[in-house]
């Protein structure tokens, strides 16, 4: 399996997030003016301040010709993983529902913390474990707190696409209703704030991190 | 060319964390009584065919689901 990693000019995390790939399959990086996907099996938009995030966080990076690319990818099924400045880009470029904006403290927040996964259906762990599962993961953003409207909150929980909650009391950023991480209507794009790519080795304290490099693997499989 | 000045705001209901922390500011410095302060950017271009500045806005000046925007005409009347 051959992960593709998008690096956008003011990206930061493009290197752990290719290692983490690394670890589950071949890797490279897709340079942000490269338009052909060709041979990837699943895309990673990784964190860092893409085009500086002036305007928005995302909003420029949506233009870009790796990110058309991306969207084309995800409109044929193939699995796309947006990780923090990556899932701002994805809902910025209406692959995912919602929105990130400013946290609610107005601080930056960088801590170890928990998420509840949700049960997948498509997105489904590899043991295909209906339980709830929690994630020891690290988040580090300034702008992480997701909203919807009230009735894009209601649908997209009505039809299982919250995939990623923080832990009751660790809600960082102020998100509506605990959302750490959303994924489209197929199933295939999946974004979050945090940072799983930090968390897939004992030496860093959690290796939870995998758990969802392989949710996306599980999406080609 | 026309000239415009894009004004972008949080909509109404979205919490404005920047907003308030000015709000609260405010008395500290002796300015009592301001209320409901909501914080936006402003962008001023100017645009062969201005027909087209709400298409712009929509895409990338603003993002539809959390913000309003206006249009003003900066070229007199």
């Amino acid at each position: 399996m051959l992960w593709g990693v998008v690096q956008f000019p003011g990206s930061c995390d493009e290197r752990d997030a290719l290692h983490a790939c690394s670890l589950l399959g071949e890797a490279r990086m897709v340079w942000h003016e490269e338009c052909d996907l060709a041979g990837v099996d699943a895309v990673v938009v990784p964190g860092g301040f893409s085009y500086g995030d002036y305007l928005r966080a995302g909003a420029i990076a949506r233009f870009s010709p790796a990110m058309e690319a991306v969207a084309e990818f995800a409109a044929a099924g193939g699995p796309v993983l947006g990780i923090c400045n990556g899932f701002q880009v994805l809902c910025e470029a209406g692959l995912l529902p919602g929105a990130l904006l400013r946290n609610e403290d107005l601080r930056f927040t960088c801590r170890q913390l928990e998420l509840l996964a949700a049960p997948f259906d498509r997105l489904t762990t590899p043991e295909g474990g209906q339980s709830i599962e929690r994630l020891a993961i690290p988040a580090k953003h300034g702008e992480g707190r997701y909203y919807a409207p009230q009735e894009m909150l209601d649908q997209i929980e009505a039809s299982g696409q919250v995939a990623y909650r923080y832990a009751p009391g660790q809600n960082p950023n102020g998100s509506l209703r605990d959302i750490a991480g959303v994924r489209n209507e197929a199933g295939n794009v999946l974004g979050l704030m945090p940072h799983p790519e930090h968390a897939v080795d004992p030496l860093t304290g959690s290796t939870d991190g995998l758990r969802v490099f392989e949710a996306v693997a599980a999406v080609r499989a | 060319m026309a000239r415009a000045r894009v004004l972008i705001r949080p909509k109404e209901g979205i919490l404005d964390p920047q907003g308030k922390a000015v709000e609260r500011a405010l008395p500290a410095l002796g300015f009592d009584g301001v209320e409901h302060v909501r914080v936006g950017r402003m962008v001023e271009l100017e645009a062969e065919d201005p027909e087209r500045l709400s298409e712009l806005c929509e895409k990338l000046l603003a993002n539809p689901l959390i913000e309003d925007y206006e249009i003003e005409s900066l070229d007199g009347p």
